[in-house]
């Protein structure tokens, strides 16, 4: 499993280089998410492109990471996949997540709004 | 016999070990057995999903205590979908029945976000005609998961 990250206008972006996010690695994914926000800025953008499947508990990982984060800290999504869009469609977690089409789209979207 | 008749008698069976690692790997191994359908990439998605909660669920709570156990897969293609059935030799259900899977509210301070139980509610939500029974020691969960085969290959 592998996060890469970099900052851009003041935020973080991570990407998740995998092609799963599963019950097999959830624990593991969290840590990872938890190591790779912390100290961190305001705002935390996961880049999910290589991902092409999700279960429940991977997206619980992400939920938990979320809640891990600092008071002062926000995680967004981006680039979902048909099959990881569908798994936060139909649990409702797309109304808890500011998710983006595309991390470029995270950015353009913050510039639109303010 | 039509040969389409031989085919709605063909099963896939899979064995699989009841790990998470030996889940995922097996998970690709039945979806890789599954493209001999010619699914959209949108149903081998969802097959996908519903099976790997099912497993996870078993080694999560059946065999919660047996890093040994298996779980059984069998998978008939017919017109109405995949019908599938689970075996295990773990633990039944609790109360015997299969959880309802309700979803939490998610109207609350990001603290109380719930961390689990979509499982059972993408299971219920994704498969059709679920029935799970206890038998000999034996959980035996069996469903369809409802997406059109009207290709169904000559065998």
């Amino acid at each position: 499993m592998q996060l890469e990250t970099t900052t851009r206008n003041d935020a973080l972006i991570i990407t998740a280089v995998m092609p799963r996010i599963d019950a097999a690695i959830a624990i593991q994914f969290k840590d990872e998410m938890r190591d790779a926000c912390d100290g961190g800025p305001a705002r935390v953008v996961l880049d999910l492109a290589d991902v092409d499947f999700i279960d429940s508990s991977g997206l619980g990982a992400i939920v938990a990471t979320m809640k891990l984060l600092a008071p002062d800290q926000k995680l967004e999504l981006a680039t979902l996949s048909d099959n990881v869009d569908k798994v936060f469609r139909l649990t409702r977690m797309d109304s808890v997540f500011a998710i983006h089409s595309t991390t470029d789209a995270a950015f353009t979207n913050i510039i639109h709004a303010s | 016999m039509s040969n389409s008749s031989q085919h709605h008698d063909k099963y896939m069976k899979f064995a699989i070990p009841g790990t998470e690692i030996a889940v995922r790997n097996g998970l690709a191994d039945t979806i890789s057995a599954l493209r001999v359908l010619n699914l959209s990439g949108e149903d081998y998605g969802t097959i996908e999903l519903v099976l790997a909660e099912v497993m996870n669920n078993i080694v999560e709570h059946a065999y919660a205590d047996s890093p040994d156990g298996v779980i059984e897969l069998t998978i008939q293609p017919k017109e109405r979908g995949l019908y599938c059935t689970f075996n295990d030799n773990g633990h039944p259900m609790p109360d015997g029945t299969v959880p309802l899977g309700n979803l939490s509210s998610l109207n609350c301070e990001v603290d109380d976000l719930p961390e689990g139980g979509f499982g059972w509610f993408l299971i219920r939500d994704l498969a059709r005609d679920l029935e799970y029974k206890r038998k000999c020691g034996k959980n035996i969960l069996t469903f369809r998961i409802a997406i059109e085969l009207p290709n169904l290959p000559v065998s």
